[in-house]
């Protein structure tokens, strides 16, 4: 029975090689023992010349996740990480199927889970696209010389002037920080993101774990979230934010609630969570008391109610087939802004079968939608805003063009305060500190540092998007929504141009 | 490139064709000889009630194309009259396609419930534009636009335009970049009584169209000034904005101004219009009836003059054209990038106008 146990073993594909000219193990040095979450490194006791005992690292060859985080923190530079996975001589049967099947069988017996967005080979539509750029018959627009503007109003505007403008959300860079939830991430990085939105003009998201009291004070940039499992829902809380989001679903899974194992359950997170201490909180897949686009509409006016009409209510959906009636339902059942999360979206936990197989890219998602709503002629009467998988700042551009008012960024935030995308975070061990609440890793986000990271995350993309603007000879960011003109397609089919409404190049 | 002149006489005092000619033809080099015509206002007096149709049908006059017009037009309107364009092949425009000219109103139970005269009046003009062969090249009531391939003043002698008379004259002289030259596609476009020449390309294309196209208008030609024009019209005549109003839709001042001044207006508009503003550089004279507008992208990337001499106002690309009509003219300046020109003749008739001071605002 013991020798079948290896029959399910699984060496990771990872690990960390150290160079022992370089490293200072001999001087007592261990830094890369204690930064490793994983347990992945260990110390290994070796004679020295003298014949005394030193302690040089040890790669355990069993958790590494690539995380990079001993890489960081080695003040010599003596690590890199190996990726050698166990091959199978199979083409068909490669090792990641192969892994999985061991994984389940071996250990879990149940479903895989894993964190960060999706990792297939689907086409990501963003690098065929092409931007437009002034030449001869049209100068371009030098960003260091002229005004060039990117703020955007998110919320319902009327037909015409002199009809009544609905509430607003005031953005001066098109970029938000999506939901991530209170016990996903821990209250520094929300503090940190609420910082950074306020110092910049922006908004947060508080993802569906409740508002912490102590942030309270940056309300007037955050979006509060009230999702299936209303933790923290109450009037006091609809009213603390600048808007409220009914999330219906996310791309890194949709159809599927959420669950926070009951030991992460912390006293802070309870009582934010307005849930008992060490329970389990569950995010049921649907809200149960949603169970039509009927169900929706009440549901966003009794927050409208609640809030009296003064903050907009949004909707967030998983981008899925059907996603263009979808939205136009969202709009005329009465949200001002619809949010559609690609399925290239992160999360802090999913299962793997649901992350890697379900919803669309957001690219196709979102033209579709803003092609339905123009095509009603109710494109004015919401934002869209979409999210999932924007990478750098010409994605977020590229899906302006393709009708977004704005974009919600999360991945990009985890990754600016050090994340090294090793998609572990539902284990409650993230090694910089961000997807955990454990005392002793929470700590290693400096909120300080955190925040500056943010800010300059947005400058730097508000500039490289000014620039690409220039570029087009365009000088305010509204006269490039849905402007599909300023692209082109290589290496597209007709099907996809259609759909995202773009001349392939040379056209 | 492309070079523009417009000249409005806020007397109402008729000038021939002879001037607007001359000015634009030194312009010469801001055009390429693919595209030059002329907008006139007060040209059929003895028909002012009636919408003056210029219609430009391809080949000769005896394809069958004209006949299936006619009956549609006779369908939807009443002819009052209607004509052969005289036209004078020369040289340098040997031949172009046939032209002719219809005084229509519509019958009052064609409208439908709730739809103005003018709503009408597009409707048709997209229809005819949508036929095959024929194509709508104004529309308004006692105006009338000349235009084709060539040079201006080729244009100006193929159509004689000293002929006509017009206390308003506006004219293009083309240098097609994005759209291929064709008769057609010349400035001025017209939409009713508005007329639109044009220098620029705008960037902002994409976004103002599927704007429009939300309101049943529709971008056939492909071209900037057709654009503009649509956009004009649905904020002037669809949402009832002020001509200053819809001037600042389209080339707004700045948010950090905005947010300067606290003007609630402006932001409102900012907000509700961003789809409908106007990207890119471009200057143009957009004239109606009753006025005309003068305006420039908000980073001036184009040239626009305007002068004023005594009730003649004048409005062009290069100031030699203004100082070819009035070598002495008092009051000459660069209006600044996003800031409107706007001519109003606020009273209909001529006669009430004699005497009384049209309304000039700068702003
Ligand atoms: S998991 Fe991270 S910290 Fe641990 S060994 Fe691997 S790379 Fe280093
Ligand atoms: S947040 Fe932490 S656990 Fe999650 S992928 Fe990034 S480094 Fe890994």
């Amino acid at each position: 029975m013991d020798d079948m146990k290896n029959n399910w073993k699984i060496i990771p594909p990872f690990h960390p090689e150290f160079d022992l000219e370089r490293c200072d193990y001999k001087n007592g040095c261990k830094i890369c023992v204690t930064e490793c979450s994983f347990g992945e490194i260990s110390l290994k006791p070796e004679k020295g010349k003298d014949g005394e005992i030193q302690y040089r690292p040890w790669s355990n060859m069993s958790a590494c996740n690539a995380c990079q985080r001993c890489v960081k923190m080695c003040p010599q530079n003596a690590i890199h990480i190996a990726f050698k996975p166990m091959h199978t001589s199979h083409g068909y049967w490669t090792s990641d199927y192969v892994g999985n099947l061991w994984r389940q069988t071996g250990k879990s017996g149940g479903v895989l889970l894993v964190g960060t967005g999706a990792t297939g080979p689907q086409k990501r539509y963003f690098d065929y696209m092409m931007f437009d750029a002034c030449q001869v018959t049209n100068p371009s627009i030098d960003p260091l010389r002229e005004p060039m503007e990117i703020r955007r109003y998110l919320g319902s505007k009327p037909e015409r002037y002199g009809e009544k403008i609905g509430p607003q959300l005031k953005l001066e860079v098109p970029i938000m920080f999506a939901a991530m939830s209170f016990g996903a991430v821990n209250i520094r990085v929300h503090e940190a993101e609420a910082r950074a939105s306020q110092i910049v003009g922006t908004y947060w998201n508080t993802g569906e774990g409740g508002f912490h009291k102590n942030l309270r004070q940056y309300g007037g940039n955050t979006i509060v979230q009230v999702a299936s499992g209303r933790f923290g829902v109450s009037e006091d809380y609809l009213k603390s934010a600048a808007a409220v989001e009914i999330k219906i679903g996310q791309g890194a899974k949709p159809g599927i609630g959420g669950h926070l194992p009951g030991e992460k359950v912390s006293k802070p997170i309870s009582e934010t969570r307005m849930i008992p201490e060490g329970t389990d909180a569950l995010s049921p897949a649907p809200h149960h008391d949603i169970y039509s686009i009927e169900d929706l509409r009440q549901l966003i006016f009794a927050i409208k109610e609640a809030t009296e009409y003064k903050i907009p209510v949004a909707v967030k959906i998983a981008a899925v087939h059907n996603v263009a009636p979808i939205a136009s339902g969202i709009a005329r059942a009465g949200a001002d802004i619809i949010v559609i999360d690609g399925f290239r979206g992160g999360t802090g936990a999913t299962p793997f079968q649901i992350r890697q197989n379900t919803g669309i890219p957001i690219e196709l998602a979102l033209s579709a939608a803003d092609r339905r709503l123009s095509e009603e002629g109710i494109r004015n009467r919401v934002s869209l805003v979409a999210s999932g998988g924007i990478q750098c700042s010409s994605d977020v551009l590229k899906l302006i063009c393709l009708g977004a008012d704005a974009v919600y960024i999360g991945t990009p935030v985890l990754i600016a305060l050090g994340c090294g995308v090793c998609q572990r975070c539902f284990t409650g061990k993230c090694p910089y500190g961000i997807t955990t609440n454990r005392p002793g890793l929470a700590e290693r986000i400096d909120v300080e540092s955190a925040t500056t990271a943010l800010v300059r995350l947005l400058m730097s993309w508000s500039e490289e998007i000014k620039e690409l603007m220039g570029s087009m000879g365009i000088s305010a960011i509204e006269a490039l929504r849905g402007n599909r003109d300023r692209l082109r397609g290589v290496g597209l089919n007709e099907e996809e141009l259609k759909i995202l409404g773009i001349k392939h190049a040379g056209t | 490139m492309c070079g523009i002149v417009g000249i409005i006489n806020t007397d109402r005092k008729l000038i021939d064709g002879n001037y607007i000619r001359e000015a634009i033809r030194i312009q010469r080099e801001r055009g390429n000889g693919l595209g030059g015509g002329f907008a006139v206002y007060g040209a059929y007096p003895e028909n002012k009630d009636k919408y003056a149709f210029h219609i430009m049908y391809e080949g000769s006059q005896n394809n069958p194309y004209i006949s299936m017009v006619e009956d549609y037009i006779r369908s939807r309107m009443v002819i009052y009259h209607s004509e052969q364009i005289p036209v004078y092949p020369n040289d340098r425009i040997p031949r172009g396609p046939y032209f002719k000219r219809y005084f229509l109103k519509p019958l009052a139970e064609f409208l439908a419930p709730e739809q103005t005269e003018e709503d009408y009046i597009v409707e048709v003009v997209m229809a005819i534009n949508k036929m095959e062969g024929a194509f709508v090249v104004s529309s308004g009531k006692n105006m009338g636009v000349f235009k084709g391939m060539g040079y201006p003043e080729d244009i100006a002698d193929y159509f004689r335009i000293e002929d006509y008379r017009g206390y308003m004259w506006i004219a293009h002289n083309r240098f097609p970049t994005n759209t291929p030259g064709w008769w057609g596609g010349a400035h001025p476009f017209t939409i009713l009584d508005k007329a639109v020449v044009h220098n620029g390309e705008i960037t902002s294309y994409g976004t103002n169209k599927r704007w429009l196209e939300m309101y049943g208008y529709y971008c056939m030609l492909q071209t900037d000034t057709e654009v503009i024009s649509y956009i004009y019209d649905k904020l002037t005549r669809g949402d009832k904005l002020p001509p200053k109003d819809a001037c600042y839709v389209m080339a707004p001042s700045l948010w950090e101004d905005i947010d300067r001044t606290g003007d609630e207006k402006k932001k409102n508009l900012r907000q509700i219009y961003g789809p409908a503003i106007v990207n890119g550089p471009f200057g143009i004279v957009l004239s109606h009836s009753n006025g005309a507008i003068v305006l420039n992208d908000r980073n001036k990337l184009r040239p626009v003059v305007c002068a004023k001499a005594g009730n003649t106002f004048y409005a062009s690309s290069e100031e030699c054209s203004i100082r070819l009509l009035s070598p002495d003219v008092d009051n000459l300046w660069s209006p600044r990038g996003g800031e409107p020109v706007i001519i109003d003749f606020s009273v209909e008739d001529t006669q009430e106008l004699r005497g009384r001071k049209a309304q000039w605002s700068l702003w």
